[in-house]
């Protein structure tokens, strides 16, 4: 019994890496997608901000997919309670990376319709980067679940107070970390705009989290009592403050660290206040913890074994393939 | 319409499509591993100019497979609740496997396959197709793992209801996996190498690029041959493994309505379920029994050793298995005639074969979905084979309206980026492989 519940630990630590390593990787491409318009004021603008993600997008994106499996597998039965609870909302994320996914190869190729791709990969990159926070800021402040395990609320449920705010933090962030990215891998006056669009949503960022904070405060009382979150907010603020700086030297490469850093602080702070409850329900004894929820030893040995072996290829492949296409991206945007 | 069906509906639709673009994934790239090592081998740039004209259509046809494969990894949750419940102590390891060992080495190294030909060693390069080409295979394996513990469930006991694993090998490695994935790869190299020779057929009736035409059509000839020969032996193969674990939907892929010694093979016919009889049949006497027990009188099952709450629907079954046998055996003649045409050296100037290997391509898509579509159907009524009902297995939570309008929404997106992609690909095709500096895409915005 003692080792089937540290594999559910180490399994809920896992599961947290993943999503994590997704909203490090991918949440700079996401954050780039959003703020496209923005930025780039030119179609050679665009095309440089394009080439900055085109060869890493897909890879990152397979951290969603990866924690999304490792969830099925470790977690089944709070992978068809937020699967099937969430259903709408889980389908406009779907939509959104369908199009986000063909967004760029076809804005490249299908001239006749750049500006429906082009928006395909804005609106692909706004949805989920916005939707991601609202469904986390749902199973970490409660739901309705039934004595089956079945997710019983309704679309609107999903839309209160805390996991909106939560939704907005989660879409500052990425954001945040798209447009350090941005000025890690542009130069002249694209990077000049994207250190002061990293700056202002930093300053957003800032203001988010005190919001979250307070929601957390009026929703989630006992959560303030979890000396270990207050350690990550330490780390986020300090995080945010150190960023600041580090824009305002012109390091970029610092201040992308740093905006990862955060979003790791973000991380650490859900998995303190949501430990053990996978998804919390509105009445205690009905949450989905990592007992409740999990699946056999043996699966979880397996699955760890899966990881242990896989992870460090993955991470070991991926930082090769970023050295290949390290440094400034190419502004004539080869490739597509 | 209830919300059981409308849920089969939407995983048919979106499966349906997603499965048409890794087969082809799996065959181009095999075929870009060959033409690279042969430039690794010879330096001689037609081998590269080729290798990156496949690459771009690979390019789009793998994130068409990319963006339609996401919906997948999340359905089981969406639709399949009950499903994901029951047996996702089995079910969801395969899945997260496929990403860990498959989807990451496909997709960073097909990043450095379309944007990174000048920042590599043309031997990593060459490493980086290889890789990817393995990505695709071992993505085909995971999947195949998992959908064969469907159709033949092993290695696991219930429990409270839930099936919860008993031995991982068991399970992996259960009756049906080997065969279904040496049938679905052979299938993938099939439509991959046809589709590759149907572009090198397209280029030499228009007379364009002649050298490389006879290169690309040379190589992916040798692929389809090869393949369209040995899926007749891993078709077979999986027939008997079906006969064996699956009698009734061997019973419903045949329209064996009554258990026979000596049962014929039906080569056409119109099985007319309510009445358990088939249509304007043309039956080989004996010929099921021959090929599936090798000898003329065995016995082979029918549908009336079946309860009727456990019989496969016969139409769908029936109809997409002859399908896909019918399009098996016209490849194996197209690929021997064009081997044919080859050895005599007429192969460029034989115009007829060149317009029936163009014209042939949707055939080998139909292949796969016919044959596709007989697995999964011959199934029913089960989702996991005598362990949980396809209707027993839905999401209680999801209203049919719900399925309804994300079924009706895919519907209409995957017409906007099929017809989109479908585009951007012949229009790739008609650009010709270039002779510019290989590899890099310029001008193209």
């Amino acid at each position: 019994m003692a080792a089937w519940d540290v594999l559910r630990n180490a399994w809920f630590l896992l599961i947290g890496v993943l999503l994590a390593g997704y909203s490090l990787l991918d949440g700079f491409d996401l954050g780039v997608g959003a703020l496209l318009p923005f930025l780039a004021k030119t179609e050679d603008e665009k095309r440089w901000l394009i080439a900055a993600v085109g060869p890493v997008w897909d890879g990152n994106e397979v951290w969603l997919l990866a924690g999304g499996g490792a969830l099925f597998a470790a977690f089944p039965l709070a992978y068809a309670t937020v699967f099937s609870g969430f259903y709408l909302a889980l389908m406009l994320v779907l939509f959104a990376l369908i199009l986000r996914a063909v967004s760029l190869e076809f804005r490249a190729h299908d001239t006749a319709r750049r500006g429906l791709w082009e928006a395909a990969f804005v609106g692909g990159s706004v949805v989920p980067a916005l939707v991601f926070g609202v469904a986390l800021g749902n199973v970490v402040v409660g739901v309705p679940i039934d004595a089956a395990g079945e997710f019983a609320g309704s679309f609107f449920t999903l839309l209160r107070p805390l996991p909106l705010v939560f939704g907005l933090l989660g879409l500052c962030a990425f954001l945040t970390h798209g447009a350090a990215y941005a000025a890690v891998k542009t130069s002249g006056e694209l990077r000049e705009r994207a250190r002061r669009t990293a700056r202002t949503m930093a300053v957003a960022f800032g203001a988010a989290f005190v919001l979250s904070v307070v929601m957390v405060w009026i929703y989630l009382p006992a959560a303030l009592g979890k000396i270990v979150a207050w350690i990550f907010a330490a780390v986020v603020c300090l995080a945010l403050v150190l960023f600041l700086a580090a824009l305002k030297k012109g390091r970029d490469g610092r201040t992308f660290a740093l905006s990862s850093a955060a979003f790791l602080g973000l991380w650490g702070i859900v998995g303190a206040i949501q430990y053990p409850n996978l998804v919390r329900a509105s009445d205690p004894a009905l949450s989905l913890t990592v007992r409740t929820a999990s699946s056999s030893a043996l699966t979880l040995k397996v699955m760890l074994l899966i990881a242990l072996v896989g992870m460090p290829l993955v991470i070991g492949y991926t930082i090769y393939a970023y050295r290949v296409f390290k440094g400034k991206a190419d502004a004539g945007g080869a490739g597509y | 319409m209830d919300a059981v069906f409308l849920a089969r509906l939407q995983f048919g639709l979106t499966a349906g499509f997603h499965f048409l673009f890794p087969p082809t994934t799996l065959g181009l790239s095999l075929l870009i591993v060959i033409v690279e090592s042969r430039y690794l081998r010879t330096k001689n740039e037609v081998y590269k100019s080729l290798s990156a004209y496949l690459v771009k259509i690979l390019g789009t046809v793998f994130v068409m497979g990319v963006a339609t494969g996401i919906v997948l990894e999340f359905a089981f949750g969406n639709n399949w609740a009950a499903y994901s419940r029951t047996v996702g102590d089995i079910f969801g390891a395969p899945l997260a496997a496929e990403a860990v060992f498959s989807f990451f080495l496909e997709s960073v190294f097909l990043g450095i396959l379309v944007f990174g030909r000048n920042k590599v060693s043309a031997k990593s390069y060459r490493l980086s197709a290889v890789l990817v080409f393995l990505g695709a295979h071992l993505s085909a394996l995971w999947i195949i793992i998992a959908n064969s513990w469907m159709q033949t469930p092993a290695g696991f006991r219930m429990e409270g209801g839930r099936a919860v694993l008993d031995s991982v090998w068991k399970a992996a490695f259960n009756p049906s996996t080997v065969v279904r994935f040496f049938h679905t790869i052979l299938g993938g190299w099939t439509t991959g190498a046809l589709v590759a020779m149907a572009i090198a057929a397209w280029l030499m009736l228009k007379g364009q690029a002649a050298e490389k035409a006879a290169v690309l059509m040379r190589t992916s000839l040798v692929v389809f041959a090869a393949s369209a020969i040995l899926q007749l032996g891993s078709g077979h193969a999986h027939s008997i493994q079906v006969t064996r674990t699956q009698p009734e939907k061997m019973a419903a892929f045949e329209a064996l309505w009554k258990t026979m010694d000596g049962a014929p093979f039906t080569v056409f016919g119109i099985p007319d379920e309510k009445n358990e009889r088939t249509l304007l049949a043309v039956r080989v006497p004996r010929m099921l029994s021959m090929l599936v027990h090798f000898t003329p009188n065995g016995k082979v099952l029918g549908l009336d050793e079946f309860p009727r709450n456990e019989r496969p629907p016969v139409l769908l079954p029936f109809a997409g298995y002859h399908l896909m046998i019918l399009i098996g055996v016209l490849f194996i003649v197209m690929g021997l005639a064009g081997l044919w045409l080859r050895a005599k050296k007429t192969l460029e100037r034989s115009r007829g074969y060149l317009k029936l290997v163009l014209w042939t391509v949707p055939l080998a898509y139909l292949a796969n979905e016919t044959g596709w579509i007989a697995a999964e159907v011959g199934r029913q009524p089960w989702a996991v084979y005598k362990v949980l009902r396809t209707s027993e297995a839905v999401s209680a939570v999801v209203p049919a309206g719900n399925i309804l309008f994300s079924l009706v929404l895919f519907a209409a997106l995957y017409a906007l980026i099929g017809t989109a992609g479908l585009g951007i690909i012949l229009r790739t095709i008609r650009g010709g492989p270039g002779d510019e500096e290989a590899g890099v895409r310029k001008g193209e915005f």
